[in-house]
């Protein structure tokens, strides 16, 4: 009978008593290999902490926590202070954020809410290509074009006419924190849009349908219906944008200046953690040097991982193509 | 004038709605005046030159970064081949065989590096691979950018994964094929769309840093074909110089450098949305 | 329904018009099903702490069809599926006691689940060919990827035979390069008995392998079947009770106990089971007056 041939032939060489066949080995290997993989993540942010603890090892035991409140960077003297880059990286993250975040929700709000289909795959696109830029050629642009017109007509009308207010406080240099704040806005502005305004098409139609029955116009929708809904998204995604932010480099090194102090006035050349370390790391020449800027990127480390685990918790699982935005 | 509340209503309706348009626009407006910036500067100094000669000495006209183009289409390349199979294998391994908890903790742990300030990851590399070498090269920044690619392929390679029916999964293993087989020949093809998507952006991404090359390439006025052997020049790294100096030749060499940077990740975003597009 | 039921069952039978197309075999003996067949001990399974299964016994006669039907959730799908170990695929699933193939436990220590499932195949509820893969290399599949080393030829000629065999190579000979997809729903169906014959199991479960496919589909599939039943040992779900009395042999009926586990309770011939059923419970449920 061919069953019971085939059946023989089936037991001769498929026993299912052999644990050490081909198949069993291979998953094994298969395993562990993925297993590995997938811990390479855990270990690349340990070796990434304990690395730069490491390396500002010695700036750290030589300043103690006075590090993060002393004001001088004095390289001759041996002396390094983290307050005015903290100040800088702070302050402009807050000034990107003040011009950002309107228009982001606006712009989100638009292509979710008011743009016809047929305009917001283009715009979407157009605005996902403004997160694409690299950072080093809108610092090129930074340089020659923004800075020029922040100097003058920003600065020399704001300083002529609101010189009085400590912000607009000085000679109008054009490099300085005013146009940091400005670059970081454009370079955060993609990414608070995107995520806010996934958040925003999520929100279901009947939240939406419900103000429209009770005789809502179309902005009391959505700010009645809309944005209330989906308004722990919105934040984290501001946060998120804060995160971008505050770990941007070249763009803000660029057209920052190089201040190292802390003062009211935008107007002044200023530096954040990230453009004092770009600046000066290719000139550092002693170990202290080395160390201190090493501490420097250790306290933006330390800041950003902070801001960017709030704001995980908050927005959650956004669905967004992956790999889309810049972060 | 007496305004009635509807009146009231509706004038705020379309200030705020024109308000949202205008700064939709903004944005969009930016966009083109950046991009309209850098070609119009740019598009006159874009010759062959530019692709095939190296820098001239300071102050003298003439020359291109020929050296850079080749420079960071090794460094992406070294980075490519190291954080695409790494990041691609840590998608499996969270997608296929991660328990609940230990998946929680690598993709939570992932997605906040990506998260990490790129000139972090150059100080990092820095450390652990300049030092060590002694010397800058292609390799060290290699590896920094393929650490910056390597959770966002991760996570992306992970969703692409997870989008593959587990139908599939259960059809090919009532075949009585092997798990590994299973997702090597049935899972990974389906998804090889997908995978290849997240792939082009993250190379995208990564062709555009240039922080972490500063600490890891250094860069190169000459042209170096080595990859550890010594400092090694950068399209972006480039740019970056001759922005922030002084002559005027560099500067113009820079705007058209940008016009090709731009171009270029331009050319892979768009190519890998319209794949995944093209379902 | 107007005719009393619960005092003429055939009534109840005659009232689904049923179609009987074969002839009754006769009845298998346990120790031809422990030979030849599969014969299960005491299985139980769970999915994480909440059991499914609870002391199932039942035999699968060779070269006979099996059916097992039940109400929707009674763990029918669970049944079958420990029958070819992919039940503990599922992550935090498991089971226990004795599942016998050919006499050997498929359950027993050091046994690969690999192997086992190579033995038992499976077909589908919703047909689920490789949407990557053409025909011809959806049917090669088991072949290939099992790490056996297959000529080119051999799989050609494989593949003929697995596709005559599911009455499909007449209606696909000129289409072996065509991506799968292309077929209809029915076609794909019978692609996937194809695909699973290609590796010469030795059981064929099939987990309701016609409820998303049209009427005429479902004909056809069932007369497959009977032709497949002259040579393997067939096991299908099925919730289509008039599908269970026209095809198969044997009939396993499940129901769901008060703490959600399935429990067999009842199993026989076919025809006995629908026409003089032991269990009141089973009347109960194939006259339609519950589930």
């Amino acid at each position: 009978m061919g069953a019971n041939k085939r059946a023989q032939a089936a037991g001769a060489c498929l026993a299912m008593r052999r644990p050490w066949r081909t198949g069993n080995t291979g998953d094994a290997i298969a395993r562990v290999i993925a297993v590995g993989l997938g811990l390479s993540v855990l270990a690349l942010a340990g070796l990434l902490i304990y690395e730069l603890i490491d390396k500002s090892w010695q700036s750290i035991t030589e300043f103690g926590p006075g590090f993060i409140t002393s004001t001088t960077w004095d390289p001759v003297a041996r002396e390094f202070g983290a307050a005015p880059a903290i100040y800088g990286t702070i302050i402009s993250s807050l000034i990107a954020l003040v011009l950002a975040v309107p228009v982001s929700l606006g712009t989100a709000i638009f292509l979710s809410e008011i743009a016809p289909p047929w305009l917001r795959n283009p715009f979407s696109f157009l605005v996902e290509m403004l997160a694409a830029l690299p950072s080093v050629v809108l610092g090129l642009w930074g340089i020659y074009i923004l800075v020029p017109w922040v100097r003058d007509p920003v600065e020399k009308s704001l300083g002529s006419h609101l010189g009085f207010i400590p912000l607009f406080d000085g000679p109008p240099f054009g490099f300085g924190m005013l146009a940091a704040g400005l670059i970081l806005a454009i370079m955060v502005l993609p990414i608070i849009t995107a995520i806010s305004r996934d958040v925003m098409l999520a929100v279901p139609s009947s939240q939406r349908e419900a103000m429209v029955a009770l005789g809502a116009t179309r902005w009391e929708v959505i700010s009645g219906a809309v944005l209330p809904y989906c308004r722990s998204g919105l934040v984290g995604a501001v946060i998120l944008g804060l995160g971008r932010a505050l770990g941007e480099t070249m763009a803000v090194t660029m057209v920052i200046g190089k201040g190292y102090n802390i003062t009211a006035s935008l107007f002044q050349p200023a530096s954040t953690a990230a453009s004092a370390v770009a600046s000066e790391f290719n000139e550092a020449t002693y170990d202290l040097y080395v160390s201190a800027l090493v501490e420097l990127a250790l306290i933006l480390l330390a800041i950003t991982l902070l801001v960017n685990m709030v704001a995980r918790l908050l927005v959650w699982r956004i669905a967004r193509s992956p790999g889309v935005i810049r972060e | 004038m007496i305004v009635s509340a509807y009146q009231r209503r509706r004038a705020t309706n379309a200030l705020m709605l024109g308000l949202c348009a205008v700064f939709a626009f903004l944005a969009v407006g930016v966009l083109v005046l950046i991009l309209g910036f850098v070609l119009a500067k740019g598009i006159g100094s874009l010759n062959i030159d530019l692709f095939t000669e190296m820098p001239v000495p300071e102050g003298e006209p003439g020359g291109g970064v020929a050296n850079s183009m080749v420079g960071s289409l090794i460094i992406i390349g070294i980075a490519a081949v190291i954080g695409i199979p790494v990041g691609i294998g840590a998608g499996i391994f969270l997608s296929e065989y991660a328990g609940h908890r230990l998946g929680d903790v690598v993709r939570f742990t992932a997605d906040v590096l990506t998260g990490v300030p790129s000139i972090v990851i150059g100080i990092f590399v820095y450390g652990l691979v300049v030092l060590r070498m002694g010397n800058f090269s292609a390799l060290a920044a290699g590896i920094a950018l393929a650490i910056i690619m390597l959770p966002i392929m991760a996570r992306s390679s992970e969703e692409m994964l997870r989008l593959v029916p587990h139908s599939q999964r259960e059809a090919a293993l009532a075949l009585g094929i092997s798990r590994w087989r299973t997702i090597l020949s049935v899972v990974i093809p389906a998804a090889q769309r997908g995978l290849l998507t997240g792939a082009l952006l993250a190379v995208a991404r990564a062709a555009g840093e240039t922080a972490p090359l500063i600490f890891t390439a250094l860069g190169n006025r000459f042209l170096s074909l080595s990859v550890t052997g010594g400092p090694i020049d950068a399209l972006s790294l480039r740019i970056y110089r001759y922005a922030t100096g002084p002559y005027s030749e560099q500067h113009d060499q820079a705007w058209a450098a940008s016009c090709v940077l731009i171009l270029t990740v331009f050319v892979i975003s768009l190519a890998a949305r319209l794949l995944l597009r093209r379902r | 329904m107007t005719v009393d039921s619960r005092h003429q069952p055939e009534a109840a039978i005659m009232g689904y018009e049923m179609r009987i197309e074969h002839e009754p075999q006769a009845p298998v003996s346990e120790a031809e099903a422990l030979a030849a067949g599969m014969v299960v001990r005491e299985l139980n399974a769970w999915y994480g702490s909440c059991q499914a299964l609870r002391d199932v016994n039942l035999l699968a006669a060779p070269k006979r069809i099996t059916a097992v039907i039940g109400p929707s959730g009674c763990g029918k799908s669970t049944l079958i599926r420990c029958l070819n170990r992919m039940h503990e695929v599922v992550p935090e699933a498991r089971a226990s006691g004795q599942v016998l193939l050919r006499g050997e436990d498929i359950y027993g220590p050091g046994v690969d689940p690999v192997v086992v499932r190579r033995r038992v195949g499976m077909v589908f509820q919703k047909p689920n060919p490789f949407p990557t893969m053409s025909v011809l290399d959806n049917v090669a599949a088991g072949l290939r990827l099992n790490g056996f080393l297959v000529r080119r030829s051999q799989i050609a000629g494989t593949v003929e035979k697995s596709l005559r065999q599911a009455a499909l190579w007449d209606e696909v000979k000129d289409k072996l390069n065509r991506p799968a997809t292309e077929l209809s729903g029915g076609q794909q169906q019978r692609l996937c008995i194809a695909r699973a014959l290609a590796v010469e199991p030795e059981v064929v479960l099939m987990d309701e392998p016609c409820s998303a496919l049209d009427p005429v589909a479902t004909l056809k599939i069932e007369d497959l079947m009977r032709e497949l039943a002259k040579e393997y040992t067939i096991v299908i779900v099925t919730h289509n009770m008039q599908q269970a009395a026209r095809v198969s042999d044997y009939t396993a009926v499940m129901m769901m106990a008060e703490d959600r586990a399935g429990e067999m309770i009842e199993y026989g011939p076919t025809r006995q089971v629908f026409t003089t059923p032991e269990e009141k419970r089973t009347e109960d449920y194939i006259t339609g007056r519950f589930g």
